[in-house]
């Protein structure tokens, strides 16, 4: 093969016009031919996203506050994202995206510490606003708003 | 075959690629008035390679669940893009499949290419053609449409009606009672790993016997003084011509599944009557209608007559290269000939029957 191709580019080279335009045209036409396969591929695997219906989110009632006593914490879903709400020690409620912002794991709460940790790299996070303290993550926690009902329903919203 | 530039030459000092060639040069392909033939295999072999790309892509999107199954491929032919496109060249392909291997059967058989030394590169291809038929009755199933449904109730129905081993063998491939989740796992499993699987090593070993032997010639062939016996070398000039072929394959597969995309029924609900003029695929047709026709053969009713017929058929056919063995006399056995021109126009017939009917 590689034979033949040398050959061929050496004839190419003194070859006439006539037949070096043909061998461009070849080139072409089989580039064309990867094109037109290599395109559908592409958009047949990209088109995943379509597939899943996003509804925006932009509320979800977490539990009520009786359910929380200071210093514990519940997971809820916030559209297709994992959260946290935590109720402190001090009793204040806040929410989170439980997202880490290092590799993307899903956090926690630590009672012993008063902290937020994730597991699979250490970062901590303060509990309050979420800010990285220590460990690899490079970013606070995106935190979300929360606000409690006269009934005492927890809601969180996007801040 | 020494390459001079630097990548082919780094490669070779290392993989040896030129021996392939090497292999391929040693090898030589008859020319006759029969020579055309000789490119279904090679057909057969491009529209597998095709079904190895799209089933993987199918794979990505579709799910294997009576709930999720008919949905999934709504969704591959509605909204993944291009979707219809990789579902339809899947399904066209695997029928030109089927009609590409039935073409290099007859022409392997009426060329008599299962004679000595070839007998098992016969029986590899029969083995082939069993896994292509398993293919298309377990591929059916996946889209869990209405047709799939009753296909795949009749083809079990059938199995079982096989003495001894059928019944085994039907409730084995329905793995619970009644058609459903677990038949539809099953036919999966089987479609998309262990068919797959098995099929590659048979084909390897079909392969590589040809590469052994070389092509079969007609007797006619050999008939001619060996001067007069013109060949041409297998790499390049019939590798070129392989490419040629399965570059038409590729425009007339596109030209069919773009302008006659695949349809996909109703989903399967297992309350609702079987609807009326269902038939098989047209592979399946020929025992089909014949099951149809057949009376009751005393004993034996229609059903194990039509089963004894074709699995007695099907054996003796299998077994060709060991009752039409060459001659001493070199003259062509024309019993198997006419045997098999009456199998043809027998299973042509019956399938025209099958849909008029």
């Amino acid at each position: 093969m590689p034979e033949d191709a040398d050959r061929t580019s050496r004839e190419a080279r003194g070859a006439p016009p006539r037949r070096r335009f043909f061998e461009r045209l070849l080139e072409v036409v089989v580039a064309g031919y990867f094109g037109v396969i290599l395109y559908p591929l592409y958009r047949y695997l990209a088109s995943g996203p379509k597939l899943v219906q996003s509804v925006e989110v932009t509320a979800v009632t977490v539990g009520t506050l009786k359910d929380m006593p200071p210093n514990t914490a519940k997971m809820f879903r916030f559209g297709g994202a994992p959260g946290v709400l935590i109720r402190a020690a001090d009793g204040t409620l806040h929410a989170f995206n439980a997202t880490c912002t290092h590799l993307n794991c899903t956090v926690q709460y630590r009672s012993d510490w008063e902290k937020i940790w994730c597991a699979c790299h250490g970062s901590r996070f303060d509990t309050a606003t979420g800010a990285n303290e220590s460990g690899p993550a490079p970013r606070p926690l995106l935190s979300w708003k929360v606000e409690v009902s006269e009934k005492g329903e927890i809601f969180v919203t996007r801040a | 075959m020494k390459s001079t530039n630097g990548l082919g030459a780094w490669l070779e000092e290392r993989v040896r690629w030129s021996q392939l060639t090497e292999l391929g040069k040693k090898k030589e392909v008859p020319q006759h008035g029969h020579t055309l033939w000789y490119y279904f295999g090679g057909i057969s072999l491009y529209l597998f390679l095709i079904q190895l790309v799209t089933g993987i892509l199918l794979l990505v999107y579709y799910s294997p669940t009576v709930d999720g199954a008919h949905s999934s491929i709504l969704d591959i032919i509605s909204k993944v893009e291009f979707g219809w496109l990789v579902r339809s060249v899947h399904v066209w392909a695997a029928n030109l499949m089927v009609l590409a291997v039935l073409i290099h059967m007859f022409s392997a058989y009426f060329m008599k290419a299962y004679r000595r030394p070839r007998e098992l590169t016969w029986l590899s291809g029969m083995a082939l053609l069993g896994l292509v038929m398993a293919f298309g009755f377990s591929g059916y199933l996946l889209p869990w449409d209405e047709l799939a449904y009753f296909a795949t109730q009749v083809g079990l129905g059938v199995m079982e009606s096989v003495p001894l081993l059928g019944g085994i063998l039907a409730s084995l491939l329905r793995g619970g009672p009644q058609v459903g989740e677990l038949t539809l796992q099953r036919f999966f499993a089987l479609h998309v790993v262990v068919l797959p699987l098995i099929f590659m090593g048979a084909l390897g070993f079909h392969l590589f016997l040809i590469q052994l032997h070389g092509n079969a010639a007609p007797p006619s062939f050999y008939r001619q003084p060996a001067a007069q016996r013109r060949t041409i070398p297998f790499f390049p000039n019939f590798f070129y011509n392989d490419l040629l072929v399965w570059l038409i394959c590729l425009n007339l597969l596109s030209f069919l599944a773009a302008l006659y995309p695949w349809q996909v029924g109703p989903q399967a609900d297992p309350l609702q009557p079987a609807p009326a003029g269902i038939h098989p695929e047209w592979y399946f047709m020929a025992p089909f209608a014949l099951l149809k026709v057949l009376p009751n053969l005393g004993p034996l009713s229609s059903e194990h007559a039509g089963i004894l017929l074709f699995s007695l058929g099907g054996l003796l056919w299998a077994l060709v290269p060991f009752w039409d063995q060459e001659t001493a006399d070199g003259r062509r056995g024309r019993l198997a000939t006419y045997a098999g021109l009456l199998v043809l126009v027998a299973l042509v017939g019956l399938t025209v029957f099958g849909y008029v009917h």
